[in-house]
Parts: C-alpha cells; structure tokens; sequence
C-alpha cells in the first residue's frame, strides 16, 4: 500500500514540476494559464497522496523506508511528512513512470504527454475511487474531477495540433514517435501493482491498456494521426531505474530543501 | 441560537481569498461545524486539489473563531464526497453576478468530458447576454475559466461548474 500510494505521488508530483516549467513560458497567454492551472491539480494531487503516504510510513517506518538510502531523508528527527517525501530521496528511490520524467520538448511533445498520462489517470482513477481502501478512494474521487478537464483539454489540442498547419502535425508525428516507447510501461505491472491488485485495491494495469489504445486512436483518428503499431518500450520507472533527466529535474526542485532544510516561507 | 448556528454565522466573516465577495459558508466548503467544551470543530473540504487558497483560508478560520473566543479550534480536511458548484449557495451565486463573475450554471447542462463540448450558455455578468464565447477553459485561479461576451464586448470569468 505504501508503495502504490508513493508511486501514484510521485506520478503526480513528476509530470505536475514538468508542466510548470511552461509557467511564464506558454505559446501565449491562455495556455500559459491552463498548463500551469494543470500543474497546479497535478502537485495538489501529489501533496493528498504523500500526506497519506506519510502516514503510512509512520506506521511502520523501518519496513517501508529500507528502500531509501538519502541520507538527508534518514537524518529527519520526528514523523516524516509530505515535504520529507518529495524532497528528501534521490531519483532511485522515486517510482514514477519514466514518461512522465521526460523533459517537457516543444508544445506538441508536452500535449502529447499530457493527453498519454491523463487519460491513464482517468481511466486509474475511475477504477479507484471505488477501492477497498477509503483514503485512496477519497483521492481519486476528488483527482478524478480534475483529469477529466485535464483529458479535455489536451486531447482538444491534439486534435488542434494533428489537424492544423503541415508544421503543427509534422511536430505532432515527431513528439507521438519520441514519446511511444515509454507508453508500454504504463500497463506493465510493477510488484507494488501486482500485490494491490491481488488485495483488491486496484485493478491490473495491464487491464488498462485496451480502453487506453481505443480512446487515444478515436482522438488520433480526429486529428488525422496513426497510432503506431505496438514495439517495444522503455521500462523501470516504477522499480526506480530513471532516465537522466529525473536528476536534473530533481536537481532543481529539491535545491531549497537540501540546501536550506526544514526552509519555509 | 443554539451555538453551532453562532459558529456558523461567525464563519460568514471568513471570505474567499481569491474571490473575497464569497463566503466560505457561500462557497459550500464548510462540511460540518461542531461545538467542543470552549472550542470549534470545522471539517473542511479543498474546492481544487491544488487550489492555493485552502490553507489560508484555514488559517483565517482559525483567527476569526479565536477572535470571538473560541479555543481550540480544530480544523479536518475531507476529500470525499468531493467539493461541487451545487452546494454554492444562492446567495453566494448573486454576490459573484454583482462582482462581475458569471456564476456556475447548474451541474446538469455541462461537465461532460467530450473534447470540443461547450457549457451551454454562459450569461454575460454585465450585460446579461446569453451571446458568449469560451476563450479558455482554465482562467485565473483553478475554479474558473475565460469567456467573452460577443454583445458588450467584455472579457469576463465563469465560476465553472465543478
């Protein structure tokens, strides 16, 4: 339980700091403002799953964090807390899916990796607002208002993007190609994943993976784009093996804390 | 007055950072008031996941019932059932319409996750026109989104339905 709840934090908290980098960078105004609202539920989202990630590891401290050699982490005196969660462990001890890691590209790269995750999130959160355990349901019921704009707006502009200007689909078919390899890992389970949906926490993802593929080739079929065939795909995210961008971007947004701990203002 | 209709009256001073005419009581996220031995219980509940204006407006609960003596004041979050536009008070929807913020309109006509789908006519808080267009689905804080009246001209904000 503490690991799947990690893992949908750190889903959460990853592709929610992406998105944010757009923040005073967006192609114009308006969607300036909407990635950054975007990442905005996205780090909300976040903080509810690490609160209770928190609690959970109170409870059982020495079992669940043996995973984490940060020594900042380790060094924090008292019941650790979302903050400590986010901040305090390096990139192996993170189990977010690598899609969501990498970097934030061009408009079309980031809307595609958008539309991707959040019509994962959707279809993950339908299914869990109904899980055995009521902390997560809770979380998901409320996520779930908030991934269905998020599915919205992002398949609008994929559609936009994919039938719009011979340069906007030209850039559509380049970031769908980039970003391919690492969509297979979402519907692969990791053990975490394995043990909940034994326990009856949470389907398999494997699960997910057709209405995945229906949804995003009836968006694709609007925008006169292919889904391309299935391949072969990155993996390991979720057990902790990253790309090299997890490190810069961690680099980035834990500088405060490490540098300053416990910094507030 | 029994004491947790004074706690809930006293709440009426609290207002919305970002939308200061609304109330948190007008805004519907006011979940349960419980009287303790001096103290209050307030159960709260977040309107967006990320919306920055929950813990001030925890904060402000807090110093407005200590101010008329309560203490202590303890504040829980709930997540579940999640916050709507449908426990936005009436009231609190004729004060937003007074501010120039168009009010939610009712969860049946919208909320549909269709890519291209439009609310069905959102009024123009100052001219009253029914003639307006969406400019963006996400506006200035979370809960609203962008319009434009195609009649007055005006820009204005859509408290969205949630």
């Amino acid at each position: 339980m503490f690991h799947l709840t990690l893992h949908l934090a750190d889903d959460a908290l990853i592709i929610g700091h992406r998105n944010s980098e757009w923040t005073g960078h967006g192609p114009n105004l308006e969607q300036d403002i909407a990635i950054s609202n975007i990442a905005l539920d996205q780090i909300g989202q976040a903080r509810n799953f690490y609160q209770y990630a928190a609690e959970l590891c109170n409870n059982n401290r020495e079992a669940y964090t043996k995973f984490i050699s940060s020594p900042a982490f380790h060094q924090v005196s008292g019941p650790i807390d979302e903050d400590d969660l986010a901040y305090l462990r390096d990139a192996m001890e993170f189990r977010n899916h690598l899609l969501a890691e990498l970097k934030k590209g061009d408009w079309a790269v980031t809307i595609t990796r958008q539309f991707f995750i959040s019509l994962y999130q959707q279809l993950l959160y339908t299914d869990l607002q109904y899980s055995a355990d009521k902390r997560l349901a809770a979380i998901a019921e409320k996520s779930l208002k908030e991934v269905n704009y998020h599915v919205r707006w992002s398949g609008e502009w994929v559609i936009r993007l994919g039938d719009g200007t011979e340069e906007s689909h030209r850039r559509m078919e380049t970031a769908i190609d980039q970003l391919w390899p690492y969509v297979g890992e979402l519907f692969v389970p990791a053990d975490f994943q394995l043990e909940a949906a034994a326990s009856g926490l949470l389907k398999n993802p494997e699960y997910y993976r057709q209405p995945w593929l229906e949804k995003t080739g009836a968006a694709f079929e609007q925008a006169g784009l292919m889904l391309p065939a299935p391949n072969w795909y990155q993996k390991g995210g979720k057990q902790g093996i990253h790309t090299e961008h997890l490190g810069h971007l961690l680099a980035e947004m834990q500088y405060l804390q490490r540098s300053h701990p416990g910094a507030q203002w | 007055m029994s004491t947790e209709s004074t706690i809930w009256k006293v709440l009426e001073e609290v207002k919305d950072p970002e939308v200061p005419v609304l109330s948190v009581v007008d805004l519907g996220i006011i979940r349960d008031v419980k009287q303790t031995e001096n103290g209050a219980e307030i159960t709260i509940t977040p309107t967006y996941s990320g919306c920055p204006a929950m813990d001030v407006i925890a904060m402000q609960i807090r110093m407005v019932l200590a101010g008329h003596g309560y203490a202590p004041v303890t504040i829980r979050t709930v997540l579940s059932p999640a916050w709507t536009t449908e426990w936005m008070t009436e009231t609190g929807k004729e004060k937003l319409l007074a501010y120039g913020i168009a009010p939610p309109n009712p969860k049946q006509q919208v909320c549909t996750p269709d890519f291209f789908q439009q609310e069905e006519a959102v009024q123009c808080p100052h001219c009253r026109s029914f003639h307006t267009r969406r400019i963006s689905e996400f506006g200035s804080t979370a809960c609203k989104a962008l319009y434009q009246c195609e009649d007055c001209k005006e820009p204005f904000d859509y408290f969205k339905c949630h």
